[in-house]
């Protein structure tokens, strides 16, 4: 039964992955612009001696470590309000709310800020109308990450919600019951208790910060390059897919250490 | 935890706005949509539909559209299958490896898109194969997988076996209690299941990147209308057109499935 999925796991995703690593120590010849299949390492200490790479890279990793910041910040008080305090049927059409742009399309939600953010966009146009002094968010680091924040916030909220919702009310009952003030609950009892919900959320913030070109290339500036642009860049524009398949690896690298540190702290144990 | 009634009035208000800045761009662009003037804004002076006809019949827009269709059926008819099984697979048996292959099947999701799609194009170059619309669907197939094995898997787990044991106690033959007794008790997990895969399919842009070679899906096609900065008033229309194709079949899994397996991926079990 598990033998044809399995099969095509392997064959297919698996397999694939082993040929990005695979691709990684290829070059291409820059005359004819074909794939040199030898093996060499010109790619990754392109990477790590180019200074404009590690520019990228930490720009990609501030950025995704705002986002998730703020997400987090945002979704805190939100799934709190939602899993303990909200009575069931307004729970419930907050929950659907929060579902729907989890689902909706992606380019539209984007498309959407952009023509918020623009010159002549809603922002702007508001501004002008009631005379505040205006905004000029269009393609700046400060669009893009408004626009990531929200773009992957229900992806914080949901597992927040979830964790919050496991916690018993008597637990909190008991804290209150032996004198301690709320602020000191959150702090002690609730918090740690969620903690886990937090760090899966920022594992989908901080993955899809790091995978994305879309957003850069469409709300970021001249000077936005990620990542994800690098890679398309190399791969779709440049005709370098063994460069391209070295930087994927970085991202690669980044992940596999962000999921070593989350499980680290222990947030594994409890999903 | 006992709350002043001015916290919980605060908390209150916060989530409101929450909830407005979830919203807000989603009803904007449907608005635009809707807006006759070549250059949106607000407040909209002439309402029309016109733009859904100028894209509707734009060739590329509708070649574009065909494709996206194809893959989606085409990925999610596979992802319907193989998802199915490794969802059997996993609940039914306990075996050495089970948690590997839970977390293997995460992957596609747990990685960033521009992984998977670059590792397909790297898999397809190395072994001489030509991006097509079976690549794409491939592709699309590889990640729908997860979402209907999550939706299968949650429903599994919430029925109990007894009435498959109970069949087949009856002298039912296997064909049998699949038909009339397994197949009836996953029907509704299934149809979410395939919602949601074709609903992910259908607007999947970054994966599809690598593996669409030269042809455009709808996605493609919108992200390049974007990027160049032209047909705005069109791409407009399509993307409500895609976000209306998209939200649509969640609500109606939501609906079906009462919410289960519904997060992108199965990191909230």
């Amino acid at each position: 039964m598990l033998t044809p999925p399995l099969m095509w796991f392997l064959v297919v995703y698996i397999a694939s992955l082993v040929a990005l690593l695979i691709t990684a120590f290829f070059s291409v010849n820059s005359l004819t612009g074909n794939i040199i299949y030898q093996w060499t390492w010109a790619n990754f200490s392109q990477i790590f001696t180019q200074s404009v790479y590690g520019e990228i890279i930490l720009r990609t990793l501030i950025m995704a470590v705002l986002v998730t910041a703020t997400d987090a910040v945002i979704a805190l008080p939100f799934a709190f309000f939602i899993a303990k305090i909200a009575q069931r049927r307004v729970r419930q059409a907050f929950l659907a709310l929060v579902f729907l742009p989890l689902w909706a399309s992606y380019l539209a939600r984007v498309y959407a800020w952009i023509n918020i953010l623009s010159n002549h966009g809603v922002l702007p146009d508001f501004e002008r109308h009631v005379g505040l002094p205006i905004t000029n968010l269009a393609y700046t680091n400060t669009a893009m990450w408004i626009v990531f924040s929200y773009l992957w916030l229900p992806f914080m909220i949901v597992p927040i919600y979830g964790a919050f919702e496991r916690v018993p009310d008597s637990y909190l009952e008991a804290s209150s019951d032996l004198g301690a003030g709320s602020w000191f609950t959150f702090r002690r009892i609730l918090f740690p208790l969620i903690l886990p919900g937090v760090v899966a959320g920022s594992i989908f913030t901080f993955s899809l910060t790091l995978g994305d070109f879309i957003t850069p290339l469409l709300i970021g500036g001249s000077n936005s390059n990620f990542i994800g642009n690098a890679i398309y860049d190399s791969a779709i524009n440049g005709g370098d897919l063994p460069f391209a398949a070295a930087l994927a690896f970085v991202s690669i690298a980044i992940m596999a250490i962000y999921l070593f540190l989350a499980r680290a702290a222990g947030a594994f144990d409890a999903l | 935890m006992k709350l002043s009634r001015l916290s919980r009035g605060v908390l209150a208000l916060l989530s409101v706005l929450v909830v407005l800045f979830l919203l807000g761009p989603l009803l904007v662009i449907v608005l635009f949509a809707f807006d006759k003037s070549n250059v949106q804004s607000l407040p909209i002076e002439h309402w029309t539909t016109h733009w859904f006809a100028v894209a509707f019949d734009d060739p590329a827009v509708r070649s574009a559209l065909w494709l996206s269709v194809k893959a989606g059926l085409a990925a999610t008819a596979i992802a319907l299958i193989l998802g199915t099984l490794v969802a059997f697979g996993i609940h039914r048996f306990r075996f050495f490896g089970r948690d590997t292959i839970s977390l293997m099947l995460v992957l596609p999701i747990a990685l960033p898109g521009i992984v998977t799609g670059l590792a397909l194009q790297s898999a397809f170059n190395l072994t001489h194969i030509d991006l097509s619309i079976y690549t794409i669907i491939v592709g699309h197939a590889t990640f729908c997988m997860v979402v209907v094995f999550n939706n299968v898997v949650a429903r599994l787990r919430r029925t109990s076996t007894s009435l498959i044991e109970a069949s087949s106690d009856l002298g039912a033959k296997p064909a049998q209690t699949l038909r009339l007794i397994t197949l009836p008790m996953l029907k509704t997990a299934l149809i979410a299941g395939g919602l949601l895969a074709f609903a992910l399919s259908f607007d999947e842009v970054i994966v599809t990147t690598f593996t669409a070679g030269a042809q455009n899906t709808l996605p493609l096609w919108i992200f390049g209308a974007i990027l160049r900065g032209q047909q705005l008033p069109e791409v407009n229309a399509v993307v409500v057109f895609v976000l209306i194709l998209t939200v649509a079949p969640i609500a109606y899994a939501a609906r079906i499935s009462s919410g289960e397996g519904f997060l992108r991926s199965s990191e909230s079990k």
